[in-house]
């Protein structure tokens, strides 16, 4: 029962955040545009750190590979830039395999430290391409996000311009990559692989005894969030449109403040990605005018959550009233 | 010729690396405390020496005297009221409460001292430098590999012919059983962080008299110090030495094939090392 009425909850919210490319203005689209690529990149980096363990602080990579990807497919290969997403997101999977190599060797807080090395290497390599720009970047073609397949589509039924048009397609393909990522998310964890995730974070040698192979598993996540966090990248820079090594890989950007909004939110809970990022566009806009004290504030927030509240706002909310969603432990089965 | 004067070059600027490590490698050595934000806190330092030397018109050098306790001071408190309460197995709050730490003392220093490009200034010692047989090599950078490799000798005498230093080592090896023989492993770990701090001032002084510094630049310094440590191994301090001169040189010899490469270099030298040796070239601790 209670399933059903989240279930119920979950889709209405779904559908009330589509209409807002027909019903809002253009501003709140781009607004929530932005806050929907931090939570699929929040949601990704949940699932390394806070269920396999894998505190990577270099998601910067795959974001910028899934950029440079889309942009190398639109302006060298005259792809749509729709195709570009897809191959964004396959450059940065096939990335994912030779960094995995290489940090995996590293213990513990190394392997954080190795993925940031790793990342910087991506950039400054990239930044030697010069037929995207070399160090100094790109840009899109001028009207290449308005002949976008599916924006004349959009325009025509919506009647609207068509750079609202494009930014409606962004925005909705972006609602459907977090909404994808947090179900997988949770099937996934649901699921014995999940299980086994999980069985290992608790007791690596307990889970091991029953058979969890805890490299496979936590290489299977590795590459799977690659291939989120690049398709969210390249997502993000068709809307930014310009793309420069610096920005592309901004450790900043694309790292820390995913990592605060998870911590924020709690970490190794699924819920808290969703409510962080919440936090995180509240404090935003109330602060956006004092500059670095906004940030000065979310660090120090995110240290007194690891001092006192580790599992983050959904955390204590969940203590304090009981209620939980998204809820991964199994019923035991009932005996007969 | 031009190789051999660009590998000195490269050693002498791997004495700078390793001043940036020895702090990170001590703490790291002691209680396992992964701290992204030493090259933050190397920053800071160089805004104390600064102020101190403006403040009070002091020659760096000797505004570094009075920057060093106040820095002892900063690691201490840091680790008694704050990173004390995180360490513990897991590893994941101690590395987001120091990126967290890393975030507040970068825009912090923004806000107080704005993002300009501030130096050091050591007056005529900066030009001037002495003939090694057929080579020139800088007064400055001369003088920080001899701090480095002053700093790591004095660290390791600390290390194994001190009283402190045996509590280090025993708190190290095993907190628990230390703690039984009447140490507390966190005062230990307060004064670790401390005389680490006081080592991050040094590296800070030679960092701001060889360039300018701004408050955004310590996640660089971090990294490169994080390779310096890596590649020497854990819990080695001469290891850590050897790493900083490893990346000197590499990011020495990257450059004078192609400006660009500079950075690049020193990372893919990291890579390599590891690849080869995934403890580092010198491992004393086993993990």
């Amino acid at each position: 029962m209670k399933n059903t009425l989240t279930k119920s909850v979950a889709v209405l919210l779904f559908v009330g955040l589509a209409l807002v490319p027909v019903l809002g203005t253009r501003a709140m689209v781009q607004d929530l545009f932005m806050v929907l690529t931090l939570l699929i990149l929040a949601l990704n980096w949940n699932m390394l750190a806070g269920f396999a363990g894998l505190v990577s602080v270099g998601q910067q990579a795959f974001v910028g590979i899934g950029a440079y990807a889309m942009f190398a497919a639109v302006i060298l290969w005259g792809l749509d830039p729709l195709v570009g997403i897809a191959i964004g997101g396959v450059a940065a999977i096939v990335l994912a395999v030779p960094i995995a190599f290489f940090t995996f060797r590293l213990n513990g807080a190394y392997f954080a430290i190795g993925t940031w090395v790793a990342a910087e290497i991506v950039r400054l390599s990239l930044a030697q391409w010069k037929a995207l720009g070399g160090g100094t970047g790109t840009s899109l073609p001028k009207g290449t996000t308005k002949d976008m397949f599916g924006v004349d589509l959009i325009k025509d039924a919506l009647d609207m311009s068509s750079s609202a048009a494009s930014d409606a397609l962004t925005y909705w393909l972006a609602l459907l990559l977090a909404a994808v990522t947090l179900v997988s998310g949770y099937v996934f964890l649901r699921s014995r692989m999940g299980l086994g995730l999980q069985a290992i974070r608790d007791n690596a040698e307990a889970a091991r005894s029953v058979g969890v192979d805890p490299i496979r598993l936590k290489a299977a996540v590795y590459l799977l969030t690659a291939f989120g966090t690049g398709l969210c990248g390249a997502l993000l820079f068709i809307q930014i449109t310009r793309v420069t090594p610096d920005a592309a890989f901004d450790v900043v950007d694309w790292t820390a403040f995913v990592i605060f909004i998870t911590v924020i939110g709690g970490i190794g809970t699924l819920p808290g990605p969703v409510v962080g990022v919440i936090v995180f566009y509240a404090l935003q806009r109330t602060l956006a005018d004092y500059g670095t004290i906004y940030l000065i504030v979310l660090g120090l927030i995110g240290i007194a959550i690891m001092l006192f509240a580790r599992k983050g706002l959904w955390g204590i909310f969940t203590a304090k009233t009981g209620i939980e969603l998204l809820l991964l432990r199994h019923r035991a089965p009932k005996r007969s | 010729m031009i190789w051999v004067d660009t590998i000195v070059q490269g050693v002498l600027l791997g004495g700078l690396y390793a001043l940036f490590a020895a702090g990170l490698s001590l703490v790291f050595g002691i209680m396992r405390l992964v701290n992204l934000a030493h090259g933050d806190l190397i920053v800071l330092a160089a805004f104390v020496i600064l102020t101190m030397a403006g403040a009070l018109g002091l020659h760096p050098f000797v505004a570094v005297l009075i920057a060093a306790p106040v820095m002892f001071a900063v690691g201490w408190l840091l680790q008694t009221y704050v990173l004390n309460r995180v360490l513990g197995d897991d590893i994941l709050p101690p590395l987001l409460v120091t990126f967290g730490l890393s975030v507040v003392i970068q825009n912090g220093l923004l806000e107080g001292f704005s993002a300009d490009s501030q130096k050091l200034s050591a007056g005529p010692i900066e030009a001037a430098s002495i003939k090694l047989g057929p080579i020139a090599v800088g007064v400055m950078p001369l003088l920080t590999l001899v701090s480095a490799i002053v700093v790591i000798f004095a660290l390791n005498q600390l290390f194994y012919r001190t009283k402190l230093g045996r509590a280090f080592r025993a708190t190290s090896d095993d907190a628990v059983t230390a703690g039984l023989m009447g140490i507390r492993p966190r005062n230990v770990f307060a004064i670790a962080t401390g005389i680490a701090m006081v080592v991050a001032t040094i590296a800070a002084l030679y960092l701001g008299i060889r360039a300018n510094f701004d408050p955004t630049i310590g996640p660089a310094r971090l990294i490169y110090a994080f390779q310096a440590v890596i590649i020497g191994g854990l819990g080695s301090l001469w290891g850590t030495l050897a790493g900083g001169i490893v990346i000197g040189v590499a990011q020495g010899l990257g450059a004078a094939i192609n400006p660009e490469w500079q950075i690049l270099a020193g990372h893919i030298a990291f890579v390599l090392v590891l690849l080869i040796r995934p403890r580092g070239l010198f491992p004393r601790a086993n993990d």
